[in-house]
């Protein structure tokens, strides 16, 4: 009944804060969808090279590899050529022996046509040897994915972890702030006051709390799902359970560390030092390329755990089993903040 | 005639600093009793130790002959703290009502008492506006319906009267005095206000955790041959008047 009064509480005072509702069902769309825009954006425009003495053969194989070929008079300075064309690189050819002169703005885009002149100069010796190539210009191979497919982006993969992040942030920000601000304003001491147990408080606010981050997890994920049409390999229920679990660990990480927080402002701290590395070891970064320490570091964290388990569900299409120990470390992760919680309450009833 | 609150050789101190130092008192039932001190002189940790929400390093706190802290016992216990510890978004009414259900009233009860302690503070009229677009004074009033709203046996208000209006606060008053007189309640408060200092059965001098002297206000003004209790308050504090 206490806990029940405490719930009702809850849903009203949050109901009537429409900026905070907005926050928490329509800002995680707003972001998703501009991501889904910003990986899935239109084609870039095909890069420019410059072709000095290149042989019609290696510039039609450069073609169908999507580069535009500009024949050139000569290199000369490499830099001003490339300028005065408007040019991504420079392939010189001086006697069989190919140079290449790169632009290097964007690492990455230089590094993807290195890679292509050099695919394109190789398929050009084996053409020699007449050994058969596809329409591409690749060597003839069939190629199998097992998971997703030809089409799998790398927004495919980021999206599940997006998914658990925004549960994660909101239901973090949104629940150390209302507690916080129950704190200050004296209202948590006053309840204390009363003979309410500690157990029915916490009962009552992951509950409170709890029915606004199954409303976000059950809109982020029926809109990534449906109107972004994300890879969902697995089950929409896996995926649902998940980011409960994450939200219920992210709801009494906030309230414990609402503790420790003096003000709103002190709060929003906790960002950068709780939740901004959380990302880093979710799997948006390759983990496999980190030191040892690193990835032991990533073990720690409660999102690595959830993005694993959502990764498992939506892109490799795993079923219960495939998540089960990750669940089990969420539901620990839980359960730990939630005694700690019942202990830091002490200091408002000795 | 039993003691409602028994108090002792309680000391308590946060850090090096000794907020209350050897204190010792009692409180019969059925008394209104008043702490006056100056600021910082203790007075509200005394008063929370009395709600369990602090704990006496040495020394013992009773309430009803059971010894603090005691869950159940907050049935009994009606405390309004310091600063109005209200939720904002919510109305007068819904404020009332939560506070109500945490009590475990029923339903009708609850009806009843939110009617009664609404009434009683004035603010029956406003009850279904929020409390954010309350005066500062309602806000107090409404703290205090909230205090009285499970009819505790013991009322223990933390400076009940600021910010409320000479006029109100007579009524206030008499009502407690009806409190105590028909319902037998005992009330314990901390004021500032000689003249609310006047109205209570026994006081307590509070000063640097310690209490320095107590007695019926009439006791208290022989005893420092005072004409009026602010003489008294400014000689107990070393003040030559």
């Amino acid at each position: 009944m206490r806990t029940g009064a405490l719930i009702v509480r809850i849903c009203r005072q949050m109901s009537r804060d429409k900026r905070t509702l907005a926050l928490l069902f329509v800002a995680p769309l707003l972001i998703l969808t501009l991501m889904y825009y910003v990986f899935n954006g239109g084609e870039a425009g095909n890069p420019r090279l410059g072709a000095v003495n290149v042989d019609l053969q290696l510039a039609q194989l450069l073609e169908k590899a999507n580069i535009d070929v500009v024949n050139v008079e000569s290199a000369g300075d490499a830099a001003d050529t490339i300028a005065e064309h408007d040019l991504d690189g420079i392939l010189t050819n001086a006697n069989g022996k190919l140079t290449l002169a790169l632009e290097n703005g964007d690492p990455s885009k230089a590094k993807a046509l290195q890679m292509k002149i050099g695919q394109a100069a190789v398929a050009r010796s084996l053409l020699a040897m007449n050994v058969p190539l596809t329409d591409a210009g690749e060597i003839g191979m069939e190629t199998h994915y097992v998971y997703g497919s030809v089409d799998s982006t790398f927004f495919d993969v980021l999206s599940p972890i997006l998914v658990g992040f925004f549960v994660f942030f909101f239901v973090f920000l949104i629940s150390g702030i209302g507690l916080l601000r129950e704190r200050t304003t004296g209202t948590l001491e006053r309840l204390m006051s009363t003979p309410i147990r500690r157990r029915e408080v916490l009962t009552g606010y992951l509950t409170g709390y709890g029915i606004f981050a199954v409303i976000q997890t059950v809109i982020v994920v029926l809109y990534a799902i449906n109107v972004l049409d994300l890879t969902l390999a697995g089950s929409i229920w896996n995926v649902l359970l998940v980011n409960l679990l994450l939200a219920l660990v992210a709801l009494s990480l906030g309230i414990l560390l609402s503790t420790f927080a003096a003000s709103e402002f002190q709060m929003v701290q906790f960002i950068p030092i709780v939740v901004v590395p959380q990302v880093f070891f979710a799997g948006i970064l390759p983990l496999d390329g980190m030191a040892d320490w690193l990835q032991a570091l990533g073990r720690i964290m409660p999102l690595y755990y959830a993005a694993d388990a959502l990764k498992g569900i939506m892109y490799r299409g795993e079923g219960f089993g495939g998540i089960f120990v990750d669940l089990l470390v969420l539901v620990g992760f839980a359960a730990i903040f939630i005694t700690l919680n019942v202990l830091a309450l002490k200091r408002y009833r000795k | 005639m039993d003691y409602a609150v028994q108090v002792d050789q309680v000391s308590k101190s946060y850090g090096h600093k000794a907020v209350l130092d050897n204190v010792s008192l009692q409180i019969r039932e059925g008394q209104i009793y008043g702490l006056i001190g100056p600021s910082g002189a203790g007075k509200t940790t005394l008063v929370k130790m009395l709600v369990g929400m602090e704990r006496a390093d040495r020394g013992n706190v009773t309430v009803l002959n059971e010894t603090m802290p005691n869950l159940e016992l907050l049935q009994e216990i009606g405390y309004m703290a310091q600063s109005d510890a209200l939720y904002a978004e919510l109305t007068g009414e819904e404020n009332l009502s939560f506070f109500a259900a945490l009590f475990k009233l029923g339903k009708t009860e609850r009806k009843r008492r939110i009617a009664y302690a609404a009434d009683l503070v004035n603010l029956s009229g406003v009850l279904n506006k929020r409390v954010s677009a309350y005066s500062g004074g309602m806000k107090r009033r409404l703290s205090l319906a909230i205090a009285l709203i499970q009819d505790p046996r013991i009322l223990i208000l933390d400076e009940p009267t600021v910010g409320i209006d000479p006029q109100l606060r007579l009524s206030i008053w008499s009502e407690l005095q009806r409190l105590k007189e028909v319902e037998g309640k005992t009330i314990i408060v901390t004021t500032h206000v000689m003249d609310e200092a006047g109205r209570c059965d026994v006081l307590a001098m509070v000063r640097d955790g310690r209490i320095l002297t107590s007695g019926t206000p009439q006791e208290l003004m022989a005893h420092y041959g005072a004409s009026n209790l602010e003489e008294v308050f400014l000689q107990a504090g070393g003040i030559q008047v």
